[in-house]
């Protein structure tokens, strides 16, 4: 390993779209890489493929608790504690069911904590070794959902909603720093997330194009990143759907 | 239920998509009473890859290394990694796939469960002489290893076994070595099949890989174009640039008739006659069609058919003659006409294609009964030269001709899965 590496952490390693940025990443050059996720096995088996892809980069991994502060702080810091990274990108997410959200508030709380809790206290944890280091780029996974709520998914949607909100402040604090925050917004992506988007025939972007399109934003330090690209557009047109039209709307 | 299409595009039909997730890869989820076919990256041109009304589990999301070793050239990984992956990955490290078909866009369970082949089987045979492990998921939960030195009765019925014997999930292929990407490529004219056979012969020792073009609508004497290449050294060159050429939409009407097929036939002869040497990159020589996404919408809204067969070596050349005759006789043509001759050893799974003798596959617009007609008059050729048809490519084969053509079917059925079915093992295995 040269001494002048990347060091980059993804937090939710075992995301498919986060899967897909790692593989982007090696295939530029060799990094040194820390995929943090919620289970050993699920994550070693990332490593091992990764490891096989980019036999030069130095590829660890680290499991915990994504739910509570005290395990998030901790975790961060040890992640943290030989170098500042250079890249963080948090991918972790789960596309809950809404009308399971209606009926039982227990998992509209659970989607909630995953979704909107959980991103938003790992990028506070990350950013304060970067502010202090003035350097470093955070991306934070959103969703084009967080644009508009809709009825077809509002509790997932209220979740990116906040991290974008979220993001925006933390732009706003680190905005005279070298420090960038990107937010990233991608459509539906064919992943295993969207397995039953799919068998209902919705189409869904491919992973490996979303992935270029985060890594090339993430270099670009842009502030929000629709992936794919197109979904700019779409938004733009549903943000501003005057509300009589919109609640016509079976979406 | 979503409606998917083969490559030949002649009808999309409602399926149950089932994306296969290595979370639940321990059991194949499926409605009550219906069952299922593995679904790769959808190249197949007929029916093998589809199962209207049933379910497809997709496999594109198997898509991780599990193990490498760069001394032996050995590789693990799950069925729905990609030949243009490995390729991409291995070959700058000095690794190749030792056989690759004509796209790169195939999965690694589908090139094993078709068997393919390449422009250099007379060396390296097919794709299943180089796998020495497949991981197969039954239906009923069970979870088989299979391969050369292991339970070989169930990897023969495997290889080959258009994904019928259960879900491949993981496989162990052999890469071999190789200096870069590059080839010494050589193209020749010839005129009429004496030629033709005369160049595969003298070409077999010396040439790694072997193709031959040919002008199925140019006359008696076939003409065509003869291509051959060996590996080259070294690694510098320019790499073609990765940019693809994308066909986005279905032209209302095919450009692909019998008015311009002798035009374009003709076209690619006079541009490729002159005998040429040069370096080409593999993507080049291998997948020339890659670079135009989505060239099978150029044959229109009703899609077009592929008919390749294989004929023994003792009855290729009359076989051919009396096709070639039928073709330019029916007024249907081919553009896409390639004849390549295998060579003399045992595929390694019981329905394999690849057989020693000749080949030609040729594409032929959606013509409805006129295409039907002129594909009876070819089977009755191909099967009473002792030939057979490739179900990769197929669409329509009747039961006899498949039956005529693949004498081991009757012990490869006792290796079928009950919960897997496809149109084309109901069309010709008759479940």
């Amino acid at each position: 390993m040269p001494q002048s590496h990347t060091f980059i952490v993804i937090v939710g390693a075992t995301s498919a779209i986060a899967e897909h940025c790692a593989r982007q990443w090696l295939q530029q050059r060799p990094v040194r890489l820390l995929l943090m996720g919620r289970n050993q096995e699920r994550t070693d088996s990332i490593a091992t493929d990764l490891r096989i892809r980019s036999p030069l980069s130095r590829i660890e991994t680290m499991v915990g608790d994504f739910e509570s502060a005290a395990s998030i702080t901790s975790l961060v810091k040890a992640a943290t504690a030989q170098e500042v990274p250079d890249m963080v990108l948090i991918a972790h997410g789960a596309l809950p069911d809404q009308q399971a959200c209606q009926q039982d508030l227990t998992q509209a709380q659970a989607a909630i904590r995953v979704n909107a809790i959980s991103p938003v206290l790992f990028a506070e944890a990350f950013v304060d070794g970067m502010e202090r280091a003035g350097k470093g780029t955070l991306g934070i996974i959103g969703s084009v959902a967080g644009d508009r709520g809709r009825k077809s998914n509002y509790v997932y949607g209220a979740a990116k909603g906040l991290v974008e909100r979220y993001a925006e402040g933390l732009q706003h604090r680190l905005a005279a720093t070298g420090v960038k925050v990107v937010l990233i917004k991608p459509g539906p992506t064919d992943t295993p997330m969207t397995a039953q988007l799919k068998s209902m025939g919705t189409p869904l972007a491919d992973p490996a194009a979303v992935a270029r399109a985060i890594v090339r934003g993430m270099a670009r330090g842009r502030p929000v990143v629709y992936a794919p690209a197109k979904w700019a557009l779409v938004m733009l047109l549903l943000r501003h759907l005057p509300r009589f039209v919109f609640h016509r709307l079976n979406i | 239920m979503v409606k998917v299409a083969s490559w030949g595009r002649l009808a999309a039909e409602p399926h149950y998509l089932q994306p296969l997730l290595r979370q639940h890869m321990d059991a194949l989820r499926l409605p009550p009473g219906n069952r299922g076919l593995a679904h790769g990256l959808g190249r197949s041109y007929g029916d093998v890859g589809l199962n209207p009304g049933g379910t497809l589990w997709t496999t594109t999301h198997l898509d991780r290394f599990v193990s490498w070793d760069d001394k032996t050239g050995v590789l693990t990984c799950e069925a729905g990694v990609s030949l243009g992956d490995i390729q991409d990955l291995f070959i700058p490290r000095g690794w190749m796939l030792p056989v690759v078909p004509g796209t790169r866009f195939v999965t690694v369970g589908g090139a094993i469960a078709n068997d393919v082949h390449g422009k250099n089987h007379h060396r390296q045979g097919s794709f299943g002489d180089h796998v020495h492990e497949v991981r197969l998921l039954r239906t009923d939960g069970e979870v088989l290893q299979c391969g050369p030195a292991l339970r070989n009765d169930w990897f023969a019925a495997t290889v080959g076994g258009l994904g019928l014997t259960g879900v491949i999930t993981h496989a162990t292929l052999a890469l071999q070595r190789v200096q870069g990407p590059w080839l010494e490529a050589q193209n020749m004219a010839y005129a009429g099949l004496d030629e033709f056979f005369s160049l595969a012969d003298a070409s077999v020792a010396g040439w790694e890989h072997t193709v031959a073009w040919i002008d199925c609508l140019s006359g008696r004497k076939a003409r065509g174009i003869f291509m051959r290449a060996n590996p080259a050294s070294g690694t510098e060159g320019k790499v073609p640039t990765d940019r693809r050429f994308t066909l986005a939409y279905t032209p209302p009407v095919s450009p692909i008739n019998r008015f311009s097929l002798g035009a374009l036939n003709a076209a690619y002869f006079h541009l490729n006659r002159r005998n040429t040497e040069r370096r080409m990159h593999y993507t080049a020589f291998f997948h020339p069609l890659d670079r135009l996404q989505g060239w099978n919408l150029m044959y229109g809204p009703k899609g077009f058919y592929q008919y390749q067969c294989v004929i023994p070596r003792q009855w290729g050349k009359d076989a051919l003659q009396t096709i070639l005759r039928e073709i330019r006789s029916s007024g249907e043509g081919s553009f896409l006409s390639v004849l390549k001759t295998f060579g003399d050893r045992t595929a390694p799974g019981m329905l394999s294609f690849a057989q020693p003798g000749v080949t030609l596959a040729l594409d032929f617009p959606n013509h409805g009964d006129a295409t039907q007609r002129l594909f009876t008059r070819l089977d009755s050729i191909v099967q009473h030269a002792g030939g057979r048809l490739y179900p990769a490519k197929d669409a329509r084969m009747p039961r006899s001709v498949f039956e005529a053509g693949f004498p081991k079917l009757q012990e490869f059925m006792q290796y079928r899965d009950p919960g897997i079915s496809s149109a084309f093992s109901r069309r010709t295995m008759g479940s």
